[in-house]
């Protein structure tokens, strides 16, 4: 499904190149001093799925709120579907669908009630609501529930009711505040699975926040790391891990008495480095992995050292958090100082 | 405006269906009544032969005093569910959506308005079961079903600007307990304002319970004092328009702290 949206993303993209989300300097300050937002900027080309990632309380919470119109930044400007989110609130609420961190279903009513009055609210009529209904909760997996209150429901069934609501506008851009957070891996993969079939499928503009290193990699084409209410960088997440200029090749070599003859031979493989022979085990870094094996294995070939098997891993974006936060993202995650910071004031 | 109206009826459906949803509710709502009426006519049941009451019925009496009691002590919980609703999330996503805002503030109290009607009727029909006269006839209840609902609103929308202020169940709990019994016993709820010392009858005059129950008595009577009903309905009206304005400027302040 990764490949689905790579491939599609530019073509989308170079058809039109208009952005479907521009924050720039964006800075909000809750009382008691929490600077959530820090002058956070980002853009978002249209047809894109768009992460932002980063610990718990970097501020992707209140950028989502202010882009979705229910809070405002103290300064800073913000457009979304080209329209400016403080003048025309009311316009950009038609071309957005929001889920949020909670749920918002009203749990004392059928998950048919909820879609229904959200669509109502949209400007729905009729038997186009009736069939936008059906035709979402068909696709969350929810026909069968729908005529059963919101309370019987499990977190899953609330995460999927959540994003028919957010969906029966036909919108924009939506934007998804940690989709799968709190949810089992089963309904997360299935989660990632719609999401990526939203993205093909309906050419609309996703923003997603994610504290999850592996969700932002598997689902959005370009995302931005957040950290302390700032944008740290921004790339697609190939892009970022390239930078950190080397993937890892591993090699397992048939005997561990060819250590110097292979070290020899991988000093005069160009763009390689950092080589190590533990044992049997042999690592070393090279710009592009992929690229280098072949010459590696020649090399070695050549030295008569035999490889029993290879592998090249790219590095992961926890890589390339701490590249730029100067931490490992799990325990800025665990040192993130909840709930003050977290989602503003709860 | 027509955005507003439909707003608003979506609105207050949703909150009617989880209302009707909710069987114990409702039963509680109709028993609650039942037992102030016959509990305090039987109780009070010989007060009306102390000198200078003024009445020779009591249960005649009382009928007006547990229909502003009940609607009292239903609508002072309604910012319980603001605070569940933002609790949820419920509330930031309707502000997500194109919704009209007042629409939200307006279904709240029409809601309560619905509610309160329903419930005073019911207490008028009880208390004619149980041999009530009402020598005011239909305009005298009128007026009674109408002042029971401005007091709905006054405290619905006070209770709602407890709930945005505090954020925190134990503050309505806490200021709902302090208020209910004070506010009943210091109007003429249950006991004539002849009977009372001075200085009650002084606070009861300033009791927003006593203007509704005041108003409504004298429609009800044989001979209406409609001025006296007019001054203390308009206090009562204008009293529910001052509170709305306060929860109305709670509920923005809620929307800028979000």
């Amino acid at each position: 499904m990764t490949t689905e949206i790579a491939a599609s993303a530019p073509a989308r993209a170079a058809a039109g190149a208009a952005l479907a989300i521009e924050a720039h300097d964006l800075v909000k300050t809750y009382p008691k001093e929490v600077r959530a937002l820090d002058g956070l900027s980002f853009a978002v080309p249209a047809g894109t799925v768009f992460a932002l990632l980063g610990p718990n309380g970097a501020g992707k919470s209140t950028a989502v709120k202010i882009l979705t119109t229910l809070a405002q930044a103290d300064s800073g400007t913000a457009r979304v579907a080209g329209l400016d989110v403080r003048a025309k609130p009311a316009r950009v609420r038609h071309l957005i669908g929001v889920v949020a961190q909670l749920s918002g279903a009203d749990p004392a009513a059928t998950g048919r009630e909820n879609v229904m009055l959200s669509g109502r609210i949209q400007g729905l009529r009729g038997r186009d609501l009736a069939r936008r209904t059906d035709e979402l909760l068909g696709r969350f997996g929810l026909a069968d529930a729908a005529g059963r209150r919101v309370r019987a429901y499990s977190g899953g069934m609330r995460r999927r009711l959540d994003a028919a609501m957010g969906l029966v506008n036909r919108p924009e851009v939506l934007f998804l505040d940690e989709p799968t957070a709190g949810l089992d891996p089963e309904s997360r993969s299935a989660m990632w699975e719609e999401i990526g079939r939203l993205a093909a499928a309906e050419g609309l503009t996703i923003l997603l926040t994610t504290h999850y290193l592996e969700e932002a990699d598997h689902l959005a084409s370009r995302l931005a790391i957040v950290d302390r209410g700032r944008v740290v960088v921004t790339g697609t997440p190939d892009e970022l891990k390239g930078e950190l200029r080397g993937d890892a090749v591993h090699l397992e070599l048939a005997s561990d008495t060819a250590r110097d003859h292979a070290l020899a031979a991988l000093a005069r493989v160009p763009g390689v480095r950092e080589t190590r022979v533990e044992g049997t085990s042999l690592s070393t870094r090279a710009d592009e992995g992929a690229t280098a094996l072949p010459a590696v294995l020649a090399a070695l070939e050549g030295a008569g050292v035999t490889v029993r098997a290879a592998t090249v891993a790219r590095p992961s974006l926890d890589d390339v958090y701490l590249r730029y936060s100067g931490r490992r993202f799990t325990e800025a995650d665990q040192s993130a100082i909840t709930p003050a910071t977290s989602g503003g004031p709860k | 405006m027509t955005t507003i109206v439909a707003h608003t009826t979506w609105m207050t459906g949703r909150q009617l269906r989880a209302v009707a949803r909710q069987p114990a509710y409702l039963v509680i709502m109709l028993i609650q009544p039942v037992i102030w009426l016959f509990l305090f006519g039987s109780l009070f049941r010989k007060v009306v032969e102390l000198p200078g009451f003024g009445t020779a019925s009591y249960l005649d009496y009382l009928v007006p005093g547990v229909v502003i009691m009940s609607a009292l002590s239903a609508s002072m919980w309604s910012g319980m569910t603001v605070l569940e609703e933002i609790d949820r999330g419920i509330m930031d996503r309707f502000l997500v959506l194109p919704l009209h805002r007042s629409a939200i503030i307006n279904a709240s109290a029409v809601m309560q308005s619905l509610i309160i009607a329903v419930q005073s009727i019911i207490i008028v029909l009880l208390g004619w079961v149980g041999g009530a006269h009402y020598p005011g006839g239909i305009a005298g209840l009128v007026v009674l079903i109408v002042t029971s609902v401005l007091v709905a609103i006054v405290f619905s929308a006070f209770s709602n600007t407890v709930g945005m202020l505090a954020r925190q169940r134990e503050t309505i709990i806490g200021i709902n307990s302090f208020l209910l019994l004070p506010l009943t016993f210091l109007s003429t709820a249950f006991m004539a304002a002849t009977l009372m010392p001075h200085w009650m009858r002084v606070v009861a005059n300033c009791n927003p319970l006593n203007w509704a129950l005041e108003a409504g008595r004298s429609a009800m009577s044989a001979n209406p004092d409609w001025a006296r009903v007019a001054v203390q309905g308009g206090g009562l009206a204008v009293l529910a328009i001052a509170v709305t304005a306060l929860s109305v400027l709670m509920f923005r302040a809620y929307q800028k702290s979000v």
